[in-house]
């Protein structure tokens, strides 16, 4: 039995601070007990000398200086898992939530996990087809990828998230698939989307959901993404299955970050985040990839909604680089009743070189990819330049590209919530939009491809 | 050897009591796991420690171990093709002995022990010899022979000297100096923080040639020299910084991955092995170190690694080599000095970032430079330092990226909004500067042609005045300008788009030698003279820029590096249509 401590001094908004300690160690895990009998789990931020400094995952409320016991564990905090993590949701500590048993444990793994060697690491080279063309054709996702959503208050990223976990698939392989979804300070209703979205598509059977939502403790939600890494490593490397994890919104995870920091006042960095920030995010998106000689993969995708939808906030920004790229979602096109409103220019996919071409997707996509950026970027172009001068000053080429610009987005963006498109498809949707400008300004396409895709009429 | 006592572990940082025969930079060995520490403050016997590992688990009463020795670099044959973390354990031998996963307290060399190099010598019993003076070489990969050198403060005469098959730590050498004999090993050590010595420090005045033509032929960086890519992310700092590796002539390249993507080392890991060097015709890797400290490994390892990386660099100058040190990213570097300032409650400079940050970055950077090596036969050597910033949005006010113009002579500013333009290399051509361009001018005048000076600075001149242009053009429509301006917006975007735009990923774009980027700009240039000529005499302007030869001008980046002759034809071929629409005009 560990040793009890009665001797709290300070109380301070999450962060507990212990005296008259013996044998604390840092990063510990810590159990509080109150005077009625409850539970509140903690870790160990600081041991000196004889004082621990303990940050409570369920918040203080109703913790009291005289009359709560402290118990040091001696562990960090641990996960049980097994295979039975499937199927099941959890709250954001771990603990069932949904009326079933506990997890019957192969093994307690440690949340924090240990970083993967770079010389172990695998390059993420397979093509994921997630049936979106402005993401298969443009942003293209590879397995073991990690890849955010930065979107806004409002925009539809739930549907894009929920579509990618329901369709996405390795083409010609039929592998061991799983979803590990961690929710942070989102809404009931966002929750209750995914759930009920899985639920009716059946992936609930290979899902395995962690859930903190907002009116659950702030300072909980540093726990919930680790979580849901440490259930993905586990059946992706040892069960080699091929695992997505899917965290939203990583915003409410920095802000209680920002919280402890605040707390234990530390210097602050940019907007009083600390400036450990990009560290801390990156020890966990970091866990995502694959290894060699393993057959299981984690691809990640985290979304966040950018505060005022400004992209150089600490958040999306640190964010950026960490990640693979980043698809930006754009509250412009979301006016415009396109769906899926992403805005391809500024989205990006720095894997897809590897994840594309003959043999993985079609011999033609680089160039097309190329082409259609350069396209669609001109006929933004021309279309600012049409609002300052009138459309009648575009030349003709300009007009063309203008009107390309609109045909993307209805037509090669746009798609329906169920739609699932084969890269086959998004590729040919491409020729066929790229068919309305000369052949000549088709500068980024090898001859031969031209020669081979621009004239064939239907495919 | 005394040992302290923990009292305080916050993060990366432990204080430790009874410490009073440390010295300042020692490295100790912290708790039971025996964790790498280096000690950065002392205040009587208590010592602020950095630990270079994880330190969950560690608690007050644990000893710590004083070495007695500063953090060092093991220097000697086997440096070539490892790959190693910040603070020098070999990567690949860290997996072989414990998994896939990083654990706690390995303690693996940094390099093999048992491997057996062949050794020449090229000195003889009974020369003298002092600091740098090379007494025999090992061929270590195919292409990088390895000089072993006499280690700074020994000075005396040869006694014995071996030849043969030795490992690194036996003797082969043995020197007679004031102090009595001293055993030569090819195994080396020295301290991270302290300059490698040189005889003298020369301006540099090559380029280092890259094969990317925006830098090789606007910005060029010499050997020798310093430069910086600061960009938003997702602007390609580190595809620029893979181009470097792959393609730059230099003789050995360290790659430093600093609290970067696993990823990115990954790639670097696979393809490296694969690539050809354009020069030697053997595998890229057969020149290359790497240092991966990725982003998930413990930060302060991080503040290390690039410290790593620049020691054994001026150790493979030292030899007389061309070396080029790529950092990615130094952000990540200022980002562990950060988090170690704010835990020892330092009081913070701009942005919470300690007070002395331009000082170390300037440190860093002042230690690359072409030189006179120390030891005999007069060789040259050059460190070549690239180091990426990642200013936070993209805002070049961040006090990482002001510390950093402060001391380098190269700056490549990359723009997200080239980058969306999907225009690669997204490298401002308008705000980017080399300092160096002074000193090259002779190289280039020799190695391209009397005329690339002014070819540059035209080509540079239509750039500038396109951005001017493009403003007009805003306000009252294209349409407005005269011809002459016209042609001047025409030859800027061929500029732009056939020949600063650059495709890293296709086969033959991704490298362009000198003599091609002087023939592709050069018809670039003859168009644009020709065609102002041509619109002097009067020809329609629209006749005038759809000439079929522009295709070609725009397709010339395809033409192969053995086939250069190919320019002729078009040069040709421009002249030749000039003609015809000439007669058109005339006819009309």
């Amino acid at each position: 039995m560990a040793k009890e401590y009665l001797t709290i001094r300070e109380i301070v908004g999450p962060l507990v601070l212990v005296e008259e300690v013996s044998g604390a160690t840092y990063d510990e895990l810590v159990e509080l007990e109150l005077p009625d009998g409850e539970i509140r789990r903690g870790k160990v931020l600081e041991v000196d000398e004889d004082k621990a400094l303990v940050q409570l995952f369920e918040g203080s409320s109703g913790v009291d200086v005289f009359g709560s016991r402290v118990r040091f564990l001696g562990k960090g905090i641990e996960l049980s898992v097994s295979m039975d993590l499937l199927g099941r949701v959890f709250d954001g500590l771990g603990r069932p939530i949904d009326g079933g048993p506990r997890i019957l444990p192969e093994k307690r793994l440690d949340i924090n996990g240990t970083p993967i060697n770079p010389y172990a690491r695998d390059y993420p080279s397979e093509f994921i087809q997630t049936g979106i063309s402005a993401i298969d054709g443009l942003n293209t996702l590879v397995r073991g990828q990690k890849l955010p959503i930065f979107s806004g208050a409002g925009l539809p990223h739930p549907q894009i998230a929920a579509q990618i976990a329901r369709q996405a698939k390795v083409l010609g392989e039929e592998e061991e698939f799983a979803v590990v979804f961690g929710a942070m300070g989102i809404t009931f209703e966002e929750s209750d989307y995914f759930i009920s979205d899985f639920r009716r598509t059946g992936a609930i059977d290979r899902a395995a959901l962690f859930i903190n939502l907002a009116d659950d403790p702030a300072i909980e939600r540093l726990a919930t993404p680790r979580m849901a890494f440490t259930a993905a490593e586990y059946l992706a490397f040892d069960k080699g299955m091929h695992v997505l994890v899917i965290l939203s919104d990583m915003t409410n995870y920095c802000e209680a970050l920002r919280e402890v920091s605040a707390a234990r006042k530390e210097v602050p960095g940019r907007r009083g985040y600390p400036g450990y920030l990009y560290t801390d995010l990156a020890s966990m998106y970091e866990r995502a990839g694959r290894i060699k000689g393993r057959q299981g993969s984690i691809t990640l995708m985290t979304i966040l909604t950018m505060p005022e939808d400004d992209k150089t906030h600490p958040i999306p920004d640190l964010t950026g680089y960490i990640t693979e790229g980043q698809i930006i979602l754009s509250r412009q096109i979301h006016k415009k009743g396109i769906y899926p409103p992403i805005d391809v220019l500024p989205s990006l996919s720095r894997l897809k070189d590897k994840g594309i071409g003959e043999g993985k997707t079609r011999e033609d996509h680089s160039d097309v990819f190329n082409q259609l950026f350069a396209a669609y970027a001109r006929g933004k172009e021309a279309q600012e330049l049409a609002v300052i001068l009138g459309e009648a000053a575009l030349s003709e080429t300009d007009k063309l590209f203008f009107t390309f610009a609109d045909r993307f987005e209805l037509e090669y963006v746009q798609q329906g919530e169920d739609e699932d498109r084969t890269i086959a498809e998004t590729l040919n949707l491409g020729w066929s939009l790229l068919r309305m400008l000369p052949a000549a300004e088709l500068k980024r396409i090898r001859p031969e491809f031209i020669e081979k895709y621009l004239k064939e009429d239907a495919h | 050897m005394k040992e302290g006592r923990i009292i305080k572990v916050s993060g990366p940082l432990v204080v430790a009591l009874g410490m009073d025969e440390a010295k300042m930079y020692n490295v100790v060995r912290v708790g039971e796991k025996k964790l790498i520490g280096e000690v950065i403050e002392l205040r009587g016997d208590r010592a602020s420690i950095q630990v270079y590992e994880e330190t969950g688990g560690l608690g007050p009463g644990e000893p710590v171990f004083d070495t007695g020795e500063p953090l060092s670099v093991e220097l000697g044959p086997g440096l070539i093709q490892s790959i190693y973390d910040g603070i020098q354990r070999p990567l690949d031998m860290i997996r072989k002995k414990v998994g896939d996963h990083i654990t706690r307290g390995i303690d693996i060399p940094a390099l093999d022990r048992k491997k057996k190099w062949k050794f020449g010598p090229s000195i003889k019993e009974g020369n003298k010899v002092s600091p740098g003076d090379i007494i025999g070489t090992v061929q270590e990969t195919s292409v990088v022979v390895h000089k072993i050198m006499v280690p700074p403060g020994i000075d005396g005469v040869v006694e014995e000297v071996k030849e043969g098959e030795f490992t690194i730590e036996e003797t082969i050498a043995e020197i007679k100096t004031d102090s009595g004999i001293r055993e030569i090993k090819m195994l080396q050590r020295w301290p991270v923080r302290r300059e490698r010595p040189c005889r003298e420090k020369l301006p540099p005045c090559i380029p280092l040639i890259t094969g990317q033509r925006i830098i090789d032929a606007f910005f060029p960086v010499a050997k020798g020299g310093t430069a910086c890519v600061p960009g938003p992310f997702g602007s390609g700092k580190t595809v620029i910084l893979h181009q470097f590796a792959k393609w730059s002539d230099a003789e050995i390249v360290i790659y430093v991955g600093c609290g970067e993507r696993g990823n990115e080392m990954t790639d670097v890991l696979m393809e490296f092995p694969e690539l050809d060097d354009p020069r030697t015709g053997e595998k890229l890797i057969k020149r290359t170190v790497l240092i991966a400290n990725t982003s998930n490994m413990p930060v302060a390892a991080r503040e290390a690694s690039i410290y790593t990386g620049i020691t054994i660099a001026e150790y493979f100058r030292d030899m007389g080599y061309s070396v080029a040190l790529m950092a990615d990213s130094t952000s990540r570097w200022a980002e562990a000095l950060r988090e170690i300032s704010g835990r020892l409650e330092e009081m913070p400079g701009e942005e919470g970032y300690p007070a002395y940050l331009p000082t170390r970055a300037a440190q860093f950077y002042e230690r690359a430079g072409r030189v006179k090596c120390l030891g005999g036969n007069n060789r040259e050597g050059a460190l070549s330092v690239l180091g990426a910033v990642s200013p936070p949005g993209g805002d070049l006010s961040d006090p990482v990226v002001q510390a950093t113009l402060k001391v380098v002579q190269v700056f490549w500013s990359l723009e997200d909004w080239l980058a969306y333009e999907r225009h690669f290399p997204a490298i401002n051509w308008l705000n980017s500067y080399s300092l160096y361009i002074d000193n090259l001018r002779e190289y280039f005048r020799k190695e391209a042609g009397e005329d690339w000076a002014e070819m540059r600075r035209e080509a540079m001149a239509i750039l500038q005045k396109e951005a001017e242009l493009k403003e007009i053009a805003r306000l009252v429509g294209v349409d407005a300008l005269s011809v002459e301006d016209r042609l001047t917006l025409e030859t800027a975007k061929s500029i732009r788009e056939d020949f600063l735009h650059q495709n890293a990923f296709h086969e033959v774009d991704t490298y362009t030698s000198f003599a091609k980027q002087y023939r592709m700009l050069k018809v670039i240039r003859l168009f644009h003279s020709q065609a102002e000529e041509a619109l002097q005499r009067g020809v329609d302007f629209k006749e005038l820029t759809s000439l079929p030869v522009r295709e070609e001008i725009a397709r010339a980046r395809y033409i192969t590096e053995d086939k250069l002759e190919t320019f002729d034809a078009v040069e040709q071929k421009i002249a030749a249509q000039m003609k015809e629409v000439k007669g058109a005009s005339v006819s009309a």
